[in-house]
């Protein structure tokens, strides 16, 4: 029986201390702590007070190293001041955490653990991050779950008040930062009793001042640093028994007791395992089952890691214990053991030197890299790892490491008592259909109706179109531990929210025996079953599962819902379960619904009424026939061309078996092949454009506008298709420009389109008898159309390429002709950013180099298990990398100067070789390899044949410096160096690194994808939003405006610069990537992006645009140093000045818009101002465009000063 | 002279109350009206529609925002507590009662039932001295009967009135077969009065882009020909509220319209054509006209021409093409 039960996630539990007990939040976001910054802004915007009454300051910095310097700073001044961040913002806080710490200052850093990025990022749990802060200085103190997160975040905020030593609390990102559970809240006097105001005004009293100056922060020399830095031992080696002493108070006030070392397992224990984090949980349970079965076993959680409490350690374990396991859940290459590991051999070491005796055996693993599974199976498997003859020591778990031979093994059939009496649940939905909004929503039912004690854990999709949640939820009598997912056959309950997971899942190899399957499909009680894949029937007959089925699409939109299907198959759920009895539990759901929508949404309230009535009345039990009967088979579609890799591991990953896939199969060093974007097949839409030829008019603004290159046109000689598929369209391609023969098609890829619909929104060809009928139509996604059009893709892709060489670039019609090598990613449907991205990859793909800032464009372009970016029929094609947020610029210029290295000294080779061996080298090939002019794609094409042909040359000369230079020709033929990267990058975080790479005056185009929020993480503001625009962290509107990032690289005057909205004005788009590209210096594509952010729908991305043009939100303009040479004016305005008031975008815009409904008169004076910059800005920019710059104009001479 | 009328059982000191409209928006223009003579206002109409995509818009963009995406669950952030078109419509509501002393008739405009009483009730609640239920339905669904048809208004009728204590007056459109016969259906289902009639704005078509369009046409003082005539037919047959409406741009509007019995006459387009003022222009032509006619009040004349007091009662019913033509 839980007291004053709140159901929360760990982020929300850290969040609620902190709020109370800090009057400074100096924030960044990142993945997965910045639920906690928002929580805290949204709740200091609504006025929420911490414990002295005030309303805690929040405030978003340019990143994490700038909130470490506020905080930082704060703390100097005084105020009680907080930070959340996890993994590489934890690192960029390194600095400060150092002084933070040398000048002992009380303070604690919430971070939800996660992986760091080395040979890839990861933003899942575990604890490599807070691994590389332990010689800060900073205290440690970890948290096992929910309930600990929002406990010990109290004990660490009493403890580094009293003991002046900051500390980092942390706990497992996702697993703990994102899990709900029902815990016992905190109530207010006991927070209040736990923070004591003396400590809090001796605080304020060290702070700085000049009513009693002090100085710190000074430089000190070899005479006293050393000696000075020993002064802080007394504090650190205070600060355990303080913070035990503020554990105790806590247990007084709570009832719930914590210790430094926690201890659980028979007191003659022999073996026992030590780790800390959520691991924790899943040992208890496991150590707690093994103990009813009669096992001597223990294990011990690790509380405050900084400072090690040797004593107290050591006297936490029974004296019984002889072996010991240690599990660290981070990795240090190189290292004899791992942090944990290490500590405690020497405090064992330690102990057996001064006292003499025996150590017990020590062996360390490492387990839950990367929120890797850690399950009792696991931990039973390290148990008897530790009582074989001779344990393996540095070990893993939870992999199969077939490489280097780390890994235990473990029965997957083990599986602990806890769950007897436990109810759990899996839910398969997709993202968007609102699945985890509706488990969280029953979990607070079921929580706050019940005694239940109630877990839910979520796991989602690294695609954002499209994306696949599983929901893990658990409802059971006594604390749940199970800090691990769902098995195989151990969920009483499991719900198919989309029929054509049925296919992808194995999802029935989960289901319990006797359990219940609720699938949502379009077929009817009487024949649903013969739909169903034969594993499926068979799961179903083998485990004797109830199954259930509703058309919860037709009852969604019988009740006016569309396609949200959440509330449906909650009721479903509800109805079957019987966790609650059902008319209670229907009651609760519609009250939900009530306190959701309220009074506002008085008809979304009937709507959802409507929704959950009918879904009762049509929710059917399948009579289960005693065979299965034959029917459709779940297949691995498995492509002939795919390389051995691919299909070893790309293709694994995608069928999510990645667990299985052991350490030897994967690449070393995290380097991946390209084109497996193209093997996903995800088959997404519901509509598809269907061409019509004869209304074409060839404008090429489809394949140009496409998110995902899902439609494409090709230009071909017409007995290249002579064998097409009768299905296959292609008419001759208008235009003198092509050969007599040519012919052209527009083909969509089906299996790869999203139904986004923005190619048939840009169509201008119009049926003269049929206005609503143009060149391309979206049609329903049926199978037939989806075979036939499978069909004609593939043979599409057969047909030759148009000939680069030939192409008219600066048409649109032309350069659409050209194959884009980046395809099919898992960004959104309708995404902003993608088309331009495919744009370079088009015109310049096969000589790319992309250093790509993290965000969406990393994650759409790079997030396992595949990658949009591929190559063409010679095998280039762009080459790819993320090396941080912070540092992208630096990392292309990077990029830049090797290239141009390389190329450096193939020249020097080059001519050393011509001098060298004057008969054997071609002179002229020389000559025209040394000058060539490689501006276009001609120049390009000519000089890879030259340098091919020198390759040969060179390989028949077998000289050293033949040799030498064979190594470097490549480099003899153009890179294109772009860098990529987001508004939050290229505004803030990355900006002074921009700034630097500008100033270099090399060759890199920089492609700022401007969404005008920090879109991955979820919507903050950066210093590209605009004024008035909501967004997290701007909740009453962005006060400022936003940044003029072109005019800041304009000042270079050497920086090619320009603005562009690819679906506003195309031919401008399309236009300023070519001049970009040829400029020889560096540019700046600032590139417009709706998204999602936005509140728009993404099918008027291109009417978003447009409106943001013509109401001067943004303007389109290019600056070209080349003609200020030329004495012409550099700058050239494409967008005209404001046509409509700037309301009549904002409007459509519910970023804009919700602010008139939470600070009408703000937004109104937001409104007005935001109308008199664009035109301001505007008319600033037309000076700017209208100076004139021939020489005569030019004032040379100053006036006499008189 | 007294220019009084009664209207829903309210004394109005003359029959001349602007109609739903944007001039309501502004307190400022609203103040002009009172100060021109305007014995009553009917604010705009709080429309069903608007309030519909409000609610997709709450329900897509603020609660809905999750796509599954491990990095964020939401995209902006979630007020904790906003306003919404209903709370702006009953703030104005309460401003122009604070700023006014005529009376203030609430609108809603809208075809379904569902949600209406709570509004009706909370637009009771604001304070509002009555309720023009504005029902705009262009019955497009060629399966549905004309009996349905009517039966929705009476539907929507009784949802909103079941709970409301204040008047309630039907805007209702002439496309009825028997328009009389439906007044005294929604007599009978509770209606204080009618208003007739509502205009529905025609699309058009943009001959560039081809795209059926919105168009804004102001009426035209002819349109009022066709109120006046059922208001003279119905006149002393039922016992609602009698209100013209569309058309009325000048004082003769106005009288033929009380002659034939009207209770009121709603006035717009003229107001936005001149100003606000010129309201009171034509309560001064009115006074001139019935000075000149030798009439005491606005009661006397209401209705004298109406059918059952007409010189020739059937010249109401008769097609009057003949007659029309042959004027030619």
């Amino acid at each position: 029986m839980i007291n004053n039960p709140i159901i929360i996630d760990g982020n929300h539990a850290a969040a609620l201390i902190a709020h109370q007990t800090n009057e400074v939040i100096a924030i960044y976001p990142i993945t997965p702590s910045s639920p906690m910054g928002e929580l805290s802004d949204e709740w200091s915007s609504n006025g929420q007070k911490n414990l002295w009454n005030a309303i805690p300051e929040v405030i978003e910095m340019q990143s994490e190293g700038g909130a470490a310097g506020t905080v930082h700073g704060a703390l100097q001044a005084g105020a009680l001041t907080t930070t959340f961040t996890s993994s590489q913002g934890l690192l960029l806080m390194i600095p400060n955490m150092y002084k933070i710490a040398g000048e002992l200052t009380p303070a604690v850093f919430h971070v939800a653990a996660r992986s760091l990025a080395a040979q890839a990022l990861s933003i899942f749990g575990d604890h490599s991050d807070v691994m590389a802060i332990r010689s800060t200085g900073f205290g440690m103190l970890s948290s096992n779950s929910v309930q600990e997160a929002l406990d010990m975040a109290l004990i660490a905020q009493a403890a580094t008040l009293e003991s002046r030593i900051p500390i980092v609390h942390f706990f497992d990102g996702f697993r703990t930062s994102h899990e709900v559970s029902k815990i016992e809240s905190i109530p207010a006097e006991s927070i209040r009793a736990m923070i004591d105001d003396d400590l809090v005004q001796q605080h304020r009293d060290r702070a700085m001042s000049p009513d009693h100056p002090v100085v710190r922060g000074t430089s000190q020399n070899p005479d006293v640093y050393f000696q000075a830095r020993e002064t802080v031992n007394p504090y650190y080696r205070k600060m355990p028994e303080t913070v035990q002493s503020c554990m105790d108070r806590f247990a007084a006030l709570s009832g719930r007791q914590y210790r430094l070392f926690e201890y659980v397992g028979s007191d003659d224990a022999e073996n026992i395992i030590i780790l800390m984090g959520s691991g924790c949980e899943a040992a208890h349970e496991t150590v707690d089952h093994l103990l009813r079965e009669g096992e001597k076993i223990g294990m011990l959680k690790v509380r405050l890691y900084r400072p090690f409490a040797s004593e107290t350690f050591l006297a936490s374990i029974p004296q019984s214990v002889r072996r010991i396991a240690v599990l660290d859940r981070t990795k240090e290459p190189g290292a004899d053991g791992e942090p944990l590991y290490k500590d405690v051999m020497t405090a064992l070491a330690d102990r057996a030197m001064r006292e003499g005796g025996s150590m017990p055996l020590v062996t360390g693993g490492r387990y839950g890299l990367s929120s890797k599974e850690f399950t009792p199976a696991m931990i039973k498997g390290v148990f008897d790892e530790l009582n074989g003859d001779q344990p393996k020591n540095h070990f893993t778990v939870g992999i199969r490491d077939d490489l280097t031979h780390t890994s235990l093994a473990w029965d997957d059939s083990f599986v602990t008592d806890a769950n007897e009496n436990v109810t759990r649940c899996l839910f398969y939905g997709l993202g968007s259909d609102g699945t985890v909004s509706a488990n969280k929503n029953s979990i607070k039912i079921i929580g706050e109706e019940t005694d239940l004690y109630t877990q839910g854990y979520f796991v989602y999709d690294s695609k954002k179109a499209g994306a696949v949640t599983v929901s893990h939820l658990r409802f059971g009598p006594d604390p749940i531990r199970s800090t691990y997912l769902i098995g195989d056959n151990e969920a009483e309950f499991v719900a198919c929210h989309q029929p054509v997971f049925l296919e992808r899942y194995a999802m029935l190899d989960k289901a319990a025996q006797n359990g219940v399957f609720l699938l949502n499909t379009q077929h009817g009680a009487e024949s649903a079953w013969e739909t169903l894949p034969d594993d499926v029937k068979l799961r179903i007959i083998e485990k004797n599962l109830r199954l259930y089925v509703i058309d919860a699409y037709q009852v969604a939109a019988d009740s006016g819902m569309g396609r949200r299907i959440n509330t449906v198959m909650q009721t479903c759920f509800f109805a079957i379960s019987g966790i609650l009895p059902k008319d209670e539990a229907i009651e609760k759901i519609k009250g939900a619904v009530e306190k959701t929508y309220g009074r506002k949404g008085r008809r979304i309230v009937e709507r959802n009424f409507k929704a959950i009535d009918s879904a009762l009345a049509n929710l059917h039990e399948v009579a289960i026939p005693a065979e299965s009967g034959s029917s459709t088979a779940r297949k691995d579609n498995i492509p002939e061309r795919a390389s051995e890799f691919v299909k070893s591991v790309t293709l694994e990953l995608i069928a999510e078996r990645g667990n299985q896939l052991p350490v030897s199969l994967l690449p070393d060093d995290g380097t991946w092949p390209l084109g497996t974007g193209a093997l996903e097949k995800r088959n997404l839409a519901l509509q598809i454009p269907v061409w019509v030829e004869e209304l074409c008019i060839h404008c090429g603004k489809c394949p140009f506008v496409c998110p995902h290159a899902a439609i494409r046109s090709k230009a071909f000689p017409a007995d290249a298709a002579a064998d097409s598929p009768e299905s296959f369209k292609h008419v001759k391609i208008k235009g003198k420009e092509f050969p007599e023969s040519t012919r052209i098609s527009y083909q969509v890829a089906p299996e790869d389109c999203t139904g986004c619909g923005l190619c048939v929104e840009i169509c201008p060809a119009k049926d003269k008898s049929q206005a609503n009928r143009k060149a391309l139509n979206m049609e329903p996604y049926t199978a037939p159309l989806r075979e036939q059009e499978r069909i004609n893709w593939d043979y599409f892709l057969g047909l030759p390429e148009y000939d680069r060489t030939q192409v008219k670039w600066r048409t649109m019609k032309g350069s659409m002709l050209a194959q884009p090598l980046f395809e099919f990613s898992g960004a959104c449907v309708g995404c902003g950013e993608t088309p331009y991205v495919k744009l370079a990859t088009q015109l310049f793909g096969d000589r790319m180099m992309i250093a790509n800032a993290t965000g969406c464009s990393s994650i759409y372009g790079g997030n396992l298990p595949t990658t949009p970016y591929t190559t063409n029929e010679d095998g280039r094609g762009p080459t790819w990398n993320n090396s941080l947020f912070e540092d992208n610029a630096e990392f292309g210029l990077g990029f830049r100067l090797a290239v141009d290295q390389h190329n450096a000294h193939a020249r020097v080779l080059l001519e050393q070789l011509r001098d060298e061996a004057e008969n054997k080298l071609d002179q002229e090939l020389v000559q025209q390899i040394l000058a060539a002019d490689q501006s276009d794609e001609v120049g390009i094409h000519e000089q890879r044949q030259r340098v091919a042909a020198l390759v040969e040359a060179l390989k028949a000369l077998d000289s050293p410096a033949a040799r030498e230079l064979l190594g470097v020709t490549d480099y003899l033929v153009k890179k294109s160096v772009w860098i990529v990267g987001g508004d939050g990058w290229a505004y803030d975080i990355g900006f002074g690194g921009l700034d630097h790479a500008m100033a270099s005056g090399r060759d890199i185009n920089i492609l700022v994808l401007d969404t005008e929020v920090y879109s991955n993480t979820g919507g903050q503001a950066s210093k590209a939003t605009p004024l008035g625009a909501v967004a997290k962290f701007a909740a009453s509107g962005k006060g400022s405006l936003k940044k003029d990032l072109s005019m800041i690289a304009m000042a270079y005057e050497n920086v090619y610069v320009a603005h562009v909205a690819f679906g506003a004005k195309d031919m401008q788009t399309l236009r300023t990537f070519m001049e970009a590209e040829a400029y020889p210096g560096p540019s700046l594509i600032i590139a417009y992006s709706p998204c999602i952010a936005h509140g728009v729908d993404l099918k008027n991305n291109l009417k978003q645009q447009d409106l943001a043009i013509k109401s001067g939100h943004w303007q389109l303009f290019r600056f070209d140093p080349r003609l200020a040479e030329k004495g012409k004016n550099p700058l050239q305005l494409d967008s005209k000045e404001p046509s409509i008031p700037f309301n009549e975008f904002a409007d459509t815009e519910i970023r804009f818009s919700m602010l008139r409904r939470t600070h009408p008169e703000q937004a109104e004076e937001f409104m007005r101002k935001s109308g008199e910059e664009a035109r301001a800005r505007f008319d600033h920019y037309k000076q700017l465009a209208d100076i004139d710059y021939t020489n005569d104009a030019v004032l040379t001479e100053l006036p006499e000063d008189k | 002279m007294d220019l009084s009328t009664q209207y829903l059982g309210l004394t109005l000191k003359n029959p001349l109350v602007p109609s739903a409209s944007p001039l309501s928006r502004e307190l400022d223009t609203v103040k002009r009206l009172e100060d021109a003579g305007a014995s009553a206002i009917v604010m705009y109409s709080l429309f069903e529609e608007e309030i519909r995509t409000e609610d997709e818009l709450f329900d897509t963009y603020l609660f809905n925002q999750d796509i599954g995406h491990a990095e964020a669950d939401s995209y902006r952030p979630f007020p904790d507590n906003h306003g919404s078109i209903i709370d702006n419509y009953l703030a104005h509501l309460h401003q122009l009662k604070q700023a006014l002393d005529i009376p203030v008739i609430a609108s809603l405009n809208g075809v379904s039932s569902g949600g209406w009483a709570d509004h009706a009730q909370e637009i009771q609640q604001t304070g509002a001295d009555a309720l023009e239920l504005n029902i705009y339905y262009v019955a497009a669904d060629i399966d549905e009967s004309g009996e349905s048809v009517e039966q929705r208004y009476i539907d929507t009728l009784q949802a909103v009135n079941c709970c409301l204590e204040i008047p309630l007056i039907v805007k209702m459109s002439p496309y009825f077969s028997s328009v009389a016969n439906m007044v005294r259906r929604l007599e009978s289902a509770g209606a204080d009065g009618v208003s007739l009639f509502n205009r529905f704005y025609q699309p058009g078509i943009d001959l560039e882009t081809l795209d059926v369009t919105p168009q804004l046409q102001l009426s035209r003082s002819s349109e009022s020909l066709l109120a006046m005539r059922w208001i003279a037919m119905l006149h002393s047959k039922v016992d609602l509220t009698l209100a013209a409406t569309g058309g009325i741009h000048n004082a003769g509007d106005v009288m033929r319209l009380l002659l034939a019995g009207a209770d009121v006459t709603h006035l717009c387009a003229t107001l936005l054509l001149n100003s606000p003022e010129y309201l009171e222009t034509i309560l001064d032509e009115m006074r001139q006209w019935m000075e000149e006619h030798e009439y005491a009040s606005i009661e006397q004349l209401k209705g004298s021409v109406s059918q059952q007091h007409a010189a020739d009662p059937a010249a109401y019913e008769r097609a009057n093409y003949i007659e029309v033509l042959r004027s030619m």
